[in-house]
């Protein structure tokens, strides 16, 4: 569980990115965090590792303090995909890439050896296991850097930007990957301006503008809410914006799921054919 | 009139043991809106770095084949002289910007050319005005955010007022508003005053509408090129793996169930939503 109270963050250049954010995050949820370019979306999920530590106010991670903690006791239970691979991958090989978290938190050997080969089967990346990471594509590194934080298994999983520079395959392996560890009850916070994705998802989303919380709720409520799509410079799904525009028609507006769409699309049109 | 052209073009990278692009033969006609879409690895960004002649000039590797750009071939003239033809705007814009202001890396390329100072300040100014980063002109482009850089990075190759623009997921970084409004000015420079576009993305749900041409890579090979709407529209690009904009995928699955939609496939919510409210009125 995660519990940020009042949490105020104020860079060392004086750039105050959150303005008194509270909220909780249950074990277990699925969460995406959404929001302007410079919202403090970032900054605010590098809270929930200890990567930073309050200006003011408070993150409890498991009800551990993170300002009394280290981010190396952290991360062993809060994984962190960072939006850029490049900060984080340094190791001559995806192999070695992977095998140093590991190596870290003191796995064994052949542990490490059956991780690695579990994370690089899941991620596609087998092929690639001998190959300088700085070889692969921009989509293919970030697979690399998601591999690395899975291969140890934390509890909660930070994903900032997981979907950038992913084709429509990829996307597809990883929203059924974040499904499935949601069913085997890890907590997921992913940061995203990918609002297809995020729909397909369905998550709980948080809605950021200039360093504060603006919405919070069920996907399908706040991604059609137009207002607060609009303040958080994101639009909506496509789906929802055919329904959006059919407001008139008596439709209803609060659709995000392609399948959802279909069914009531098909009925209206047999309704008003007959 | 054709602007870029490749004949039988392979290239692989120095070490590769693969080809990362094979036999691609490619015709972009001055003025269009060509998206190029794949799945990752297809050999994309390979194809890009062709245009302005990063390949063969910065990339040695092995390359085979022939490309023209703005009538020359890039083989024979360096990537200086096709500068000033060609832009190229990176998926990562921190490999671009290095400058200590925005201002400085806007008016970089200009000042490699030689523009005289009056023209080059109007075309800084034009191009931080264009990217809507006037505000960010002093700043130092490494403490901007992913997506403010992304802009900075667009200004550059902006500024340059080149025949073609070449982007490859310029956005990728950008919240889905800013985003929109980017891809909005370059349908304008498109539109407005003719540069031709070579747009490489995966989001087609925010890009086929601006589309005249759709090239369709995967596995280093152009599997389709034609017009968008054939080619969204089609089983083969759902095979591949390519994501079909929302309001596309459902037209085509109401259609497949019998719905009586016009046979015009949409290529936005607003083109589904009027077909929707056609066929809704009509029965």
């Amino acid at each position: 569980m995660i519990e940020v109270k009042n949490l105020c963050f104020t860079y060392p250049n004086g750039v105050e990115a959150l303005k008194g954010i509270s909220l909780t995050i249950k074990e277990g949820e699925l969460v995406a965090v959404m929001g302007q370019n410079g919202a403090g979306k970032t900054t605010l999920v590098k809270h929930f590792n200890g990567l930073l530590k309050p200006t003011s106010g408070q993150v409890l991670v498991n009800r551990v303090d993170t300002a009394k903690t280290t981010v190396a006791t952290l991360a062993r239970n809060v994984g962190f995909v960072f939006q850029n691979p490049d900060h984080q991958l340094f190791s001559e090989t995806v192999e070695a890439e992977i095998a140093f978290g590991l190596r870290n938190f003191n796995f064994s050997v052949e542990i490490t050896e059956k991780r690695i080969t579990w994370a690089l089967n899941l991620l596609g990346l087998t092929d690639y296991r001998k190959t300088s990471s700085f070889l692969l594509s921009g989509g293919e590194r970030k697979r690399v850097a998601l591999a690395s934080v899975l291969a140890w298994d934390p509890t909660t999983l930070i994903l900032d930007e997981p979907t950038i520079g992913q084709d429509y395959e990829q996307k597809e392996k990883l929203r059924q990957f974040i499904l499935q560890m949601k069913t085997q009850g890890k907590t997921i916070i992913i940061v995203t301006h990918d609002v297809e994705f995020a729909a397909e998802c369905d998550p709980r989303v948080l809605l950021m503008r200039e360093g504060k919380i603006i919405a919070d709720g069920e996907s399908r409520k706040i991604l059609t809410d137009p207002g607060a799509v609009e303040q958080a410079s994101i639009v909506p799904p496509q789906i929802a914006q055919i329904f959006m525009k059919l407001h008139y028609m008596k439709l209803p507006t609060d659709i995000i799921d392609i399948y959802e769409a279909q069914r009531i699309l098909e009925g209206m049109l047999e309704k008003s054919g007959r | 009139m054709e602007i870029i052209g490749t004949a039988n073009l392979s290239y692989t990278y120095p070490g590769g043991t693969n080809q990362s692009i094979s036999d691609v033969s490619i015709s972009i006609e001055k003025g269009e809106f060509t998206l190029i879409t794949g799945p990752s690895g297809c050999g994309k960004t390979t194809l890009c770095r062709c245009f302005n002649g990063l390949i063969p000039h910065f990339y040695e590797g092995e390359m085979k084949g022939k490309v023209t750009v703005a009538g020359l071939n890039v083989s024979e003239h360096s990537t200086s002289e096709l500068a000033k033809h060609v832009g190229l705007v990176f998926q990562n814009p921190e490999n671009q910007l290095f400058a200590l202001s925005v201002e400085k890396d806007v008016a970089f390329g200009l000042e490699n050319l030689g523009v005289p100072r009056e023209e080059m300040r109007k075309s800084v100014d034009w191009a931080l005005q264009l990217a809507g980063i006037t505000d960010l002109r002093e700043r130092p482009p490494h403490e901007l955010s992913g997506g403010q850089q992304q802009r900075v990075a667009i200004a550059s190759v902006l500024a340059m007022k080149p025949q073609v623009i070449v982007l490859d997921e310029p956005t990728s970084f950008l919240d889905p508003l800013s985003a929109q409004k980017i891809f909005e000015v370059i349908h304008q420079l498109n539109r407005d005053l003719g540069i031709t576009v070579v747009l490489v993305e995966h989001r087609l749900d925010l890009t086929a509408k601006y589309a005249d041409h759709i090239i369709l890579m995967d596995k280093g090979k152009v599997l389709l090129d034609g017009n968008p709407r054939v080619i969204l529209g089609s089983e083969e690009t759902r095979l591949v793996g390519v994501g079909i904009p929302k309001a596309t995928r459902l037209y085509e699955m109401l259609v497949r169930d019998g719905a009586k939609l016009r046979d015009a496939v949409p290529l936005s919510s607003d083109e589904m939503a009027d077909l929707i409210e056609e066929a809704l009125k009509s029965g």
